[in-house]
């Protein structure tokens, strides 16, 4: 990624509270800069012409006019005159880092941790940093009914999965899990279902096995049920600790899900759904979010066919939690901003085509209080543009998470990742403390 | 009364414009792309009742005659040309045996299989293109084995093929292959390496050389017996129609400039991806380039791909031009000036992105006597835009196909 110095930073502030703590000095100082003069569009309110954004240490502490702002003598000072700042961008549904879920042994596998198949130095993380992305929920398929739990991370510069977690306040890795309906998870083999109401069934069936399970569970005593990974998952579901990411297409299925959130209680968003626009006031009835996917024509499959650019434009008309996703590599992170672009082409309105490429995201992925927009006290993820962020023109210049900068395009190394180019496809190789090429 | 119906029907796309007002075309910026390709300010178009261009210019020296129908925009350009596409063969629905005709494995080397008996002009995807601005299509057989087929232009308004010289520009545009794996034969079928299929490739050109001494000693009023295959590479090898060779591996490219070499065809390249490791190569042989989709996903062959290759081409010296190229999946059709957009991000200046998918893609496809650009005589198709026509946020609102409005959707 940047240099092969970028390792040694954290070294350097080992050595830095190593002298502190020798001087007697208890915290680590937190560093202060201030990025000063850029168009400053913090989402979550009013865009603001010759902004400050003032971070210390992993945190936004200021956003404001220039003058309004205080700037402490101590800080750095980084003139970004002619740029905007944007929040760093939330990307609800990627399969970058060749990520896997279950196998092919059957239908439904709550027990399988994405998180345990992710490849964090594979470039397509260098390629969604490039893109601006800063967090992302990473999910397997839709070859199964249930194929597993998604993880949701941090695009922190980062060589394990632990690096790069969201943590829950118990301190396990967060994420939610994936559900699939409609041709994708209709196998007809291998225990998978051949029709859509055997797909229902399959899948009613297990949350029925987790009500008692659980219901087990609470009762305590001397007797509790053996411990079942994916009846744990399903009970997580069932609490609402774990959102369900279903993936959906068809008008009907779209309702099936709705139908199945309403038996069970879920929390549920709804992924891609191409025929939002056909059952816009039920999904806006039933209350559920949706996470949709702009791509450059219909088609590819039957149940694709109807799928409208004015997804966004009708679910905001009805107040609909929407957020967009990459899908990645149906669309490569590098064109996540595309989407906002194609939405507000097609009647959705600006403020809310950049909501749905940041804070709309975070909600659905319940991190909206720690990131999504500048706001003071978030973590400071975002991104430095040279021009207005619905433009196809504008090229992300920097990706920063929580404080640091996990991606440069002056630098040559990130600027293959961005650009593509020899090389640009390989895997980041690792050697000792630190990347090599 | 039917004889004169059927004369009617017969007689319609010769006079288009005779059902409608004649089309006059008023924008704020107009994009003849002649010249030095700059924009004329509040520029004009008179459409003929021929369906070609009468004039182009500013209102002073172009006003617009009474009876003519008027349609204003902000931003009005050729009809967009789509270099390299498979749309009318690979359908909306994606399923094989149904609506996917742009391939067919059963052999390895196809020529005389024709896109105009493959093409279906009422799929819903000609319909998105159209609508869009696009125009013209080059389409046919895809990548994806060693001799695909063959490909042809038409326009996008264009339902069925039943005269092949009226309803298409080239009823047989290019004879369309693949190098590297991507045409290799699968499940043990030849070609199975890249030596294989440059062996194949060569011995099947040596055997169309022979065909093509066989006829030279044709004494006069003897024919030679049709042989499908051999006669579509005849027309290769005479010079008639390029063969399109997408590559995407150097190693690739070089060997699509060694055949061309050896046997003195027409080459194209298609793809292309790790051209810029070649410039130089590609440059001395004289050989144009349709230049991947800019969004082309970047995995196999393609992963060394380089969103700056339009840029890195221009620079050079090199002719070429936007495709949407295949899709096996989602979107089912790329759209070609969205390709030719991210590419200006990328470092080509923004009218020679325009170029890619006017005037420069019909130079490149041997069609620029007919469409491409805005002047007098040329074929009447427009695209109108309400802003910038590479801009995500603009809408195409309004298509002139012949001189005939095809489409006022806001899309």
């Amino acid at each position: 990624m940047c240099s092969s110095l970028r390792y040694l930073a954290p070294l350097a502030t080992l050595v830095a509270i190593a002298v502190v703590s020798l001087g007697g000095g208890r915290e680590t100082p937190s560093r202060l800069t201030a990025y000063v003069g850029a168009h400053i569009i913090p989402v979550t309110a009013p865009e603001i012409e010759d902004g400050v954004l003032l971070v210390k240490g992993e945190t936004i502490a200021a956003v404001g006019k220039r003058g309004e702002v205080v700037i402490p003598e101590n800080a750095e000072v980084i003139d970004l005159k002619g740029k905007v700042l944007f929040p760093g961008l939330v990307c609800t549904h990627s399969h970058i880092g060749k990520v896997q879920g279950g196998d092919g042994s059957s239908p439904i596998q709550p027990g399988v941790r994405v998180l345990d198949s992710i490849d964090v130095l594979d470039s397509t993380f260098e390629k969604a940093r490039a893109g601006g992305i800063t967090m992302a929920n990473l999910m397997s398929g839709s070859g199964h009914l249930l194929s597993g739990q998604t993880a949701y991370l941090k695009l922190r510069d980062g060589k394990t999965i632990e690096d790069l977690a969201v943590r829950n306040e118990d301190g396990s890795m967060a994420g939610g899990i994936k559900m699939a309906n409609g041709t994708n998870s209709i196998r007809g083999s291998g225990g998978s279902p051949g029709t859509r109401g055997k797909s229902a069934a399959l899948v009613r069936a297990q949350f029925i096995k987790a009500q008692r399970y659980r219901e087990k569970l609470a009762k305590g005593g001397d007797d509790p049920p053996e411990r079942d990974l994916a009846m744990e998952a399903l009970v997580e579901v069932l609490e609402g600790k774990r959102v369900v990411h279903h993936h959906t297409h068809r008008h009907d299925d779209i309702i099936t899900v709705l139908r199945l959130k309403k038996e069970f209680g879920f929390k549920v968003v709804l992924h891609h759904v191409s025929e939002a626009w056909k059952v816009a006031d039920e999904i806006a009835e039933a209350g559920v979010s949706c996470s949709i996917i702009y791509l450059d024509s219909p088609g590819g499959k039957l149940e694709a066919r109807d799928l409208e650019w004015k997804n966004g434009a009708e679910l905001e008309k009805r107040g609909v939690l929407t957020a967009f996703h990459t899908d990645d590599p149906i669309n490569d992170s590098r064109w996540f901003l595309r989407s906002a672009g194609l939405a507000v082409r097609s009647g959705m309105s600006r403020q809310k085509a950049l909501e749905a490429v940041t804070i709309a995201g975070a909600e659905m992925m319940d991190q909206a209080g720690q990131t999504g927009s500048l706001t003071a006290g978030k973590k400071a993820d975002f991104i430095v543009l040279n021009g207005d962020p619905l433009s196809i023109y504008t090229r992300i210049l920097e990706t920063h998470v929580e404080g640091k900068k996990v991606f440069d395009l002056d630098n040559p190394e990130d600027k293959l990742w961005a650009e593509g180019g020899f090389g640009a496809g390989h895997r980041r190789q690792v050697s000792g403390c630190c990347f090599t090429k | 009364m039917k004889a004169i119906l059927l004369l009617a029907v017969l007689l319609l796309p010769l006079c288009p414009a005779s059902t409608n007002a004649q089309v006059a075309v008023q924008a704020e910026r107009l994009y003849p792309m002649t010249g030095d390709l700059r924009p004329i300010e509040n520029g004009v178009v008179l459409c003929g009742k021929n369906g070609r261009i009468e004039k182009v210019g500013p209102p002073g020296e172009v006003p617009i005659p009474e009876g003519y129908r008027i349609l204003k925009a902000k931003v009005a350009t050729p009809g967009f040309i789509d270099a390299h596409a498979t749309v009318g063969l690979s359908g909306i629905l994606n399923i094989d045996r149904q609506d996917q005709e742009q391939l067919e494995k059963s052999s390895p080397i196809q020529p005389e299989l024709r896109a105009i008996d493959a093409y279906n002009g009422r799929d819903p995807l000609v319909k998105w293109v159209r609508e869009l601005g696009i125009t013209t299509v080059h389409t046919g057989h895809a990548p994806g084995a060693l001799m695909a087929g063959q490909t042809m232009i038409l326009k996008t308004n264009v339902t069925a093929i039943t005269n092949e010289e009226k309803d298409t520009l080239r009823p047989f545009a290019m004879v369309a292959g693949t190098l590297g794996s991507d045409g290799f034969g699968g499940g043990g079928k030849s070609p199975g390496s890249r030596a294989k299929s440059l062996a194949m490739l060569r011995e099947q050109l040596f055997k169309v050389q022979g065909h093509l001494r066989k006829r030279k000693k044709l004494e006069e009023g003897e024919t030679a017996e049709p042989d499908l295959r051999l006669d579509a590479l005849a027309e290769v090898l005479e010079g008639k129609v390029p063969l399109l060779v997408t590559a995407q591996r150097h190693h690739d490219i070089a060997a699509a400039l060694r055949l061309q070499k050896e046997f003195g065809f027409r080459l194209v390249l298609d793809g292309a991806s790790e051209a810029y490791l070649l410039l130089e190569e590609i440059k001395k042989a004289g050989v144009p380039v349709l230049v991947h989709p800019t969004m082309a996903r970047p995995y196999g062959e393609r992963e060394n791909m380089t969103f700056t290759l339009a840029a890195k081409l221009h620079a050079a010296g090199i002719p070429f031009a936007f495709q949407s190229g295949y899709e096996g999946y989602v979107p089912k059709t790329r759209v070609v000036h969205f390709e030719a957009a991210l590419a200006v991000a990328y470092g080509l200046p923004h009218e020679i992105a325009l170029a890619g998918c006017t005037s420069a893609a019909a130079r490149l496809l041997g069609i620029a006597d007919r469409v491409g650009s805005l002047q007098p005589g040329l074929e009447a198709d427009l695209a109108l835009f309400d802003g910038d026509p590479l801009e995500t946020v603009t809408h195409c609102i309004g298509v002139i196909i012949n001189g005939v409005v095809v489409s006022e959707e806001v899309k």
